[in-house]
């Protein structure tokens, strides 16, 4: 039943006797404004210069300054083209099709442009190889007009032309004594495959070694051991009935990511069936919170599990040393596998070529189709060993020129300072760099490269799909491709668009139709296959299974290195949307952190406290690691995690070609040994506290726990939908009525039956949190960015917030009786017992929540300037130029949706974000105006998009069919957990939606009546 | 009359000043009058002379009917030639001299065949200019061609004289000053009478003082303002008044801030809505295309002036006027080759090219979002109604206020016009049900809601 859990959002409110969260449940706005520090102190008072006269004076003469300026406009100019391009039609928007291949993220996107200028980047409805963009894929167009990057071509620092860089790299190529190796990313491309082949046969001595930031090397290497190529098996979790994963988070990164999509097909219940999801994991992730059951364990005793599982599975074995209740869990899972036939699936991101090879042998053992090996991921193609044998030989000297692209290995390689001291041996070091970063401050020769936006390229998902990148915006620098200067440099006159155009001349049937759509499917042409079939061996399974299974005893605690949603490897750390995004678990921005459970936090000594305003606080720890240390990592104790296992976020810590505000965090690279994302580490305490900006305690839940409703998927089945769904009800005349029941509605209801009427529904099943939906809002909506002390002071400016809820796994006060029973039971089942406790390993609810557009709005009614109304198609619109910013509206918000303005954060020093620099303005959307300071604002259920619909089809003289309408949210949420469409359309999917039985609204008992609808969470919590 | 103390009494020399006065003043009339009759005869007699040249000319030639070689050729030729410069064809004056009257027939009537024939001259041409093919004009029977021969072989008319052609400055100024001329004088005049009512007033207190007369005293009063303030009432009144009138004024001049009504600013290039979209009659949407399908109307590329401008590279000389001269216009269409990188001479792109800063006129502010095709395709609103009578601006500017009052105004008053169009069927059907009316108001459809226009 949905309304005996108990919800909470931090571990704070667990404690029944906390002032903080008192404080936050009875204030809008937690922080005193300092009136009395101000006028209370006398002293500072009179020593101030400023007397009352001067006050009254200055306001006197800038009040009289400003209606004298209001009088004469300023002089508007206005430049058309001199010949305008045919296709751009000024005030009208362009879409083209192109990929992402930044060597972390690879996805197919639609890019937006106005007048030349990429603004948005969405998603490619038509590409089947791919899930959608995620949030780094979303922000990536920010990427593109980040002023930090290298402008032109530089020798030794000194700003040259590329004919003087062509003849001086040229040059010394051709005098150069050693091998020349290209280091590069994976490009997955196979017109640069068959360049670079093209390069080594010009130059003999060349060899190329791939290097992935964030390394797959363990699964690349077991899949090519039992394939013979070097690739990544493909999975369709759209299939899947029974999904176990042990430590991977497919839902995040794992092996290229974009396997959300796929996954949230399978969570929506359909005749009475949904997916069944165990995890196993140590950190608690996007997958991990998604599941339906999940273990916390540490990353030795998932090698373990994954062991014993394969003994399951196999019916090798029967046993297991595992502790019974994880024994346990497993015994069941690996039940649950065999009854799903082909719809089973076990992934794992247990860096180990053993657990990998398991992994295949498990999924064929169980006869899935979840899994596809005969069309093999090409997107991670990065070999450890040969990146570590680089720096051996550049050490002693037979490396003569480095070709970096790519990459960032001074930064982002474990032994980032032997990599630079052994690039001082290399005669000719070119980067090819987008920001002069930690390796180009390192090499003489730094070629400038053009952004994904400005390029051209053609990229491999898989096997046989394809896709292709086309320039959006003439390259707002003086840059050239890394593929372009490799023609250059073999001799080739042509551009690297008529190098692709020949690659697949013959090979596709229509270049403009792939071009148009963006992707293909085609076979490779020849001589665009990197390696060849190496010899495939037979791999023991069994043998690994035992090798796995053999603890690994080591002292310290195990360190998880994850990449998180928001920066991934790093690559985008400049980018000031993705900085400010909160991460979906810990809701902390800005930051990245060592997550440590509980119990180890109490033994280490290490705490987390809440600041009078809402503002977390955290210990700092040293890192230990073999040599390296890693200093000063504050610390967040995080629900869930596996007790004696600790966690970091990879990508932080960047300090070359990133701007001061965005030198957030710690290198945790340094801690990445062998590119393995499994370390044992120790810990120590250091004094201080961090200050976290974590949006996690901003606006609780105020006693109103009922904002999440969720069920199992039995009680769904069996039970009628007035026991997991039921509406309040409210007394009228001592006879029981609906809330949503007319009669016992306070306002007068408008007829909303004529003309459109949106809705918005939000599938709390299908909805991963993977912050998508929020990058896309902020792009579409021109949301700013406030910067880290402010977001820590409860003024982040997000128009839509993806809240994260904690959830005992039954009624929390049982959970407290059983604990206390299941404690006298023995001392083998302690451990056992803690799991249970609440923080210890609760469930997770994701809930984007945005304005609520109430059809009868609290905040309607309490602004005094009517600077917020309501339209007939449904929306709570704000008037930002009435709006005086009295924040009554704020206040009599139920849902907390609504935004001030503290400041202009626009052409201001103060945020010195893109907002503040012409290069970073160019992505603002021209159709949505700027707020200023002083004004309200909050989500518009991107009504510039609905009005653009409607005058399209108005223009057409047509009726608007349902899937026309769409708000940034919905558009950039491929999981469909977000729908959005016109309810007075009887034909639309929202209509459906809204007659669901798991449809409900948020805090219906207040009577708003919203125009956004949820839906009911289910949990598949069958055993058998 | 006793006494004559005064013979040459004031009032005498007064009347004396006047009359000379007068008399002084139509003189300067009449001599204005002389001279703007010398100007009228002078054009006259220029125009005589240039229509006796002209007709001269037109005997002379014999060819034919200049008249009807005119409008042929304008209708036929203009496109791709011109009489006295090169175009995308040759420039016509002189042909007669450099070809055979047959040639000419044969040429004028499929000149594909003649340079097929292998006529030497014939293929020179069509080498000379990118071998760009003549239309054919079978239809033109030999007279005609003699009489377009006869119009293009008119010798080129001289520029006239400047005094016509800057008729502005002459007239102006000429107007300018006669009116200085007697305001100057009424002054004079009235500065003379109170100088004499002066003096008029001292001689006959004199005349009192001398005959004994003696001229009572006024009692002394109490002081007007003191009055004034003691009078509570009319302190009352006159501050309301004030207050009333101050208020007035202020409301006036706040609200008038930011509505920048009438404003007409001088563009880089004088653009002449007037000849164009007036004379001309050039669509509106021709230029600003993007009207129908974009929120803004757009300034026109450059390539858009070209289409045009490509054979236009001056004006006719009836274009030019009194106030702007056809130098003047030929001068901007120059500022437009000058900006696109045009070369007349080479009828050709050079390739350098300075975009041009036009100064917008119609500036919402950035929080109101306003679609032309919303207006101008969907609701079918001439171009007119906002921007006023634009093919009678010779400089543009800003018809409407702009004013937040006034798009509401509209709003309520126009009538959606849905037939024909599908998107309007249903939601016509039933808000006229609901307001029991045929035709639904902007207003009625929503159209007032405050986010239809700010977001």
């Amino acid at each position: 039943m949905s309304s005996n859990k108990k919800y909470w959002k931090s571990v704070e409110e667990l404690n029944e006797n906390s002032s903080v969260v008192e404080t936050l449940q009875q204030k809008e706005f937690a922080e005193e404004i300092p009136v009395d520090e101000f006028l209370g102190d006398k002293d500072s008072l009179e020593g101030s210069k400023t007397s009352r006269r001067d006050f009254l004076k200055y306001v006197g003469f800038s009040t009289a300054a400003a209606s004298l300026a209001a009088c004469e406009g300023p002089v508007v100019k206005s430049i058309p083209y001199v010949v305008q391009p045919e296709r751009i039609v000024p005030g009208v928007a362009n879409y083209y099709a192109s990929t992402i291949a930044d060597g972390f993220d690879f996805a197919s996107v639609l890019v937006k442009t106005r007048e030349g200028r990429p603004i948005k980047i969405e998603n490619n409805d038509l590409a089947v190889a791919k899930g959608g963009a995620n949030a780094r894929v979303q922000a990536s167009v920010l990427s593109l007009y980040d002023s930090k990057r290298v402008k032109r071509p530089m020798i030794d620092g000194r700003n040259v032309s590329w004919e003087e860089f062509d003849r001086e790299v040229g040059g010394a190529l051709e005098d150069v004594s050693g091998e020349i190796v290209l280091l590069t990313q994976t490009f997955a491309s196979p017109s640069t495959t068959k360049l670079i082949n093209e390069f080594s046969q010009k130059y003999s001595n060349v060899r190329h070694v791939v290097y992935d930031t964030v390394s797959e090397n363990a699964a690349l290497n077991a899949f090519e051991a039992k394939f013979g190529k070097r690739g990544l098996p493909n999975y369709d979790f759209s299939k899947a009935q029974t999904i176990v994963s042990i430590g991977a988070d497919f839902l995040g990164d794992w092996q290229g990511g974009g396997y959300d999509a796929g996954y949230a097909k399978g969570r929506i219940p359909e005749n009475g069936k949904m997916s069944r999801h165990i995890q196993f994991e140590a950190n608690m992730t996007l997958s991990g919170a998604n599941a339906d059951k999940r273990i916390p364990v540490t990353p030795s005793q998932q090698k373990a599990i994954l062991a014993a599982l394969y003994g399951y599975v196999s019916g090798s074995s029967s046993t297991s040393n595992l502790p019974s209740a994880v024994d346990d869990a497993v015994v069941k899972a690996a039940t649950q596998l065999r009854s799903a036939g082909s719809g089973a699936v076990v992934v794992s991101g247990i860096p180990d070529d053993d657990a990998q090879a398991l992994v295949l042998a498990i999924n064929e053992a169980l006869g899935s189709s979840v899994m596809n090996t005969d069309n093999p991921r090409m997107i991670r193609q990065g070999n450890t060993e040969e990146v570590n044998a680089l720096v051996e030989e550049m050490k002693n000297g037979s490396v003569g020129a480095l070709l970096i692209a790519g990459v960032n290995p001074a930064y982002s390689l474990p032994n980032g300072k032997e990599f630079a001291e052994a690039l001082a041996q290399v005669e000719v070091a070119v980067d090819f760099a987008m920001k002069p970063d930690e390796t180009a401050k390192l090499c003489k020769y730094v070629a400038a490269t053009p952004h994904y936006l400005e390029s051209w390229g053609d990229i491999q998902y898989t096997e046989n799909q394809f896709g292709l990148m086309q320039p959006t915006i003439n390259p707002l620098f003086d840059t050239r491709q890394f593929q372009d200067c490799l023609l250059k440099w073999t001799d080739n006159n042509n551009s690297y668009y008529q190098y692709i155009r020949e690659t697949w001349d013959g090979s596709i049937d229509s270049w403009n139709n792939a071009l148009h759509d963006g992707i293909f499917e085609a076979s490779a042409p020849e001589g665009t296959v990197s390696g060849t079939s190496s010899e495939v061996a037979v791999v023991n399974a069994s043998a690994a299974a035992r090798r796995l299974s053999q603890n690994d005893e080591g002292g310290g605690l195990e360190l998880t290195l994850f990449t998180n949603t928001a920066l991934g490897d790093g690559q985008q750390a400049n980018n000031p949307w993705l900085q400010e995004m909160p991460d979906p678990i810990t809701r902390a921005s800005w930051d990245n952190y060592l997550m440590v459970s509980k119990a180890d936090a109490e033994s280490l000594g290490l705490e987390n406290e809440n600041v009078s305003n809402g503002a977390l606080n955290g210990s700092y720890v040293n890192i230990t690691l073999g040599d390296s240390v890693v200093k000063n990592v504050p610390v967040i104790i995080q629900p869930g995690q596996a007790k004696g296992s600790v966690a970091l976020a990879l990508g932080y810590g960047k300090k070359e070609g990133i701007q001061s505000e965005m030198q957030v965090g710690v290198n945790a690279y340094p801690l990445y040994k062998d590119l393995k994302s499994v370390q044992r580490v120790s810990l120590e305490k250091t004094p201080g506290m961090h200050e976290f900006a974590c949006v996690q305690l901003h606006n609780t839940l105020m006693g109103r726990g009922d904002i999440v409703k969720e069920t199992t998927l039995e009680i769904f089945n069996t039970k009628d939908v007035h026991e997991w769904n039921s509406t309040p009800e409210v007394s009228l005349d001592h006879i029981e009525k609906e809330v949503t029941s007319p009669e016992v509605d306070m306002w007068e209801g408008f007829d909303r039956s004529i003309g459109h009427h949106f809705n918005l529904s939000i599938d709390l099943n299908a909805c991963t949190g993977c912050g998508a939906c929020v990058i896309a809002c902020h792009a579409e909506n021109n949301v700013p960015v406030v910067g880290k002390s402010e977001v820590r002071r409860s003024r982040d400016m997000h128009w839509l917030r993806i809240d994260r809820y904690y959830s005992s796994e039954e009624n929390f006060r049982e959970d407290l009786d059983k604990k206390e029973n299941i404690a006298g039971l023995g001392s083998s089942l302690s451990e056992f017992g803690e799991l249970e406790e609440p923080a210890d390993n609760p469930q997770v609810i994701f809930q984007p929540v945005m304005c609520q557009h109430c059809n009868h709005a609290p905040c309607e009614t309490v602004c005094p300037v009517a600077a917020t109304s309501h339209g007939r198609q449904g929306q709570n619109q704000m008037i930002y130029n009435r709006c005086v910013g009295t924040r009554y509206c704020a206040n009599n918000c139920p849902y907390k949706v609504r935004r001030f303005n503290w400041f202009n954060y626009t052409k201001n020093e103060e945020f010195d974000y893109h907002m503040n620099n012409d290069l970073g303005r160019m992505v603002i959307n021209p159709d949505v105006v700027v707020r200023s300071r002083g004004v309200m604002e909050k989500c518009s259920m991107c009504i510039q998009k609905t009005q653009k619909t409607i005058l399209d089809a108005k223009r057409d003289g047509r009726v608007i069919e349902d899937g026309e309408f769409h708000t940034a949210c919905s558009a950039a949420c491929d999981k469909g957990a977000m729908v959005f469409g016109d309810i007075n359309d009887k034909e639309a999917e929202i209509v459906k939606k809204k007659e669901d039985d798991r449809m409900y609204h948020l805090l219906e008992y207040v009577g708003t009546k919203p125009n956004v609808m949820y839906q009911t969470k289910i949990r598949n919590t069958s055993e058998a | 009359m006793k006494k004559v103390n005064y013979r040459h009494s004031t009032s005498r020399l007064l009347l004396l000043m006047v009359a000379f006065l007068i008399s002084f003043t139509f003189s300067g009339f009449a001599q204005e009058s002389a001279e703007g009759g010398a100007v009228s005869q002078e054009q006259a007699e220029n125009q005589e002379s240039e229509e006796g040249e002209v007709s001269a000319a037109a005997e002379a030639s014999s060819l034919g009917d200049v008249d009807n070689g005119k409008s042929l050729f304008n209708s036929l030729c203009a496109a791709c030639h011109k009489p006295y410069s090169e175009s995308i064809g040759p420039a016509l004056n002189g042909v007669t001299d450099r070809h055979e009257m047959e040639w000419l027939y044969k040429w004028i009537n499929n000149s594909a065949d003649l340079i097929a024939s292998g006529d030497d001259a014939a293929q020179e041409i069509f080498e000379e200019y990118n071998e760009t093919p003549m239309t054919a004009f079978p239809q033109l029977s030999e007279q005609d061609i003699n009489d377009i021969l006869a119009y293009v072989e008119q010798p080129k008319p001289e520029p006239q004289s400047s005094g016509v052609n800057d008729p502005a400055q002459a007239s102006g100024g000429g107007d300018g000053v006669s009116v200085n001329i007697i305001l100057g004088i009424l002054v004079f005049v009235l500065v003379m009478l109170l100088a004499v009512l002066f003096l008029v007033n001292k001689t006959l207190r004199k005349f009192a003082y001398a005959s004994g007369v003696v001229i009572p005293e006024k009692p002394k009063g109490k002081p007007i303002h003191k009055a004034f303030i003691e009078n509570q009432f009319l302190v009352l009144v006159t501050a309301v008044v004030v207050l009333l009138g101050v208020g007035y004024f202020a409301y006036g001049f706040v609200m008038q801030v930011g509505v920048d009504q009438g404003y007409q600013p001088i563009q880089p290039i004088h653009y002449s809505h007037k000849i164009h979209a007036g004379d001309n009659e050039i669509d509106c949407k021709y230029c600003h295309s993007s009207a129908r399908t974009s929120k803004q109307a757009g300034i026109p590329s450059l390539n858009v002036c070209m289409n045009c401008h490509k054979t236009i590279s001056e004006v006719a000389p009836e274009t030019g006027n009194e106030d702007y001269s056809k130098e003047f216009y030929d001068k901007e269409i120059a500022k437009l080759y000058d900006a696109v990188g045009w070369d007349p001479a080479q009828q050709d792109y050079t390739g350098e090219t300075k975009p041009v800063k036009w100064v917008r006129l119609h500036n919402l502010p950035d929080f109101a979002y306003f679609n032309h095709s919303q207006h101008v395709t969907v609701g079918g609103i001439e171009c007119q109604k906002c921007h006023g009578p634009i093919e009678e601006m010779e400089v543009v500017y800003q018809n409407a206020p702009l004013t937040m009052g006034w798009c509401v105004n509209c709003h309520r008053e126009t009538e959606v016009r849905m037939e024909g169009n599908e998107y309007y069927e249903k939601i016509h059907e039933e808000l006229s049900k609901k307001y029991d009316v045929e035709e639904l108001t902007i207003a009625q459809m929503g159209g007032l809601e405050c986010a239809k226009c700010h977001y």
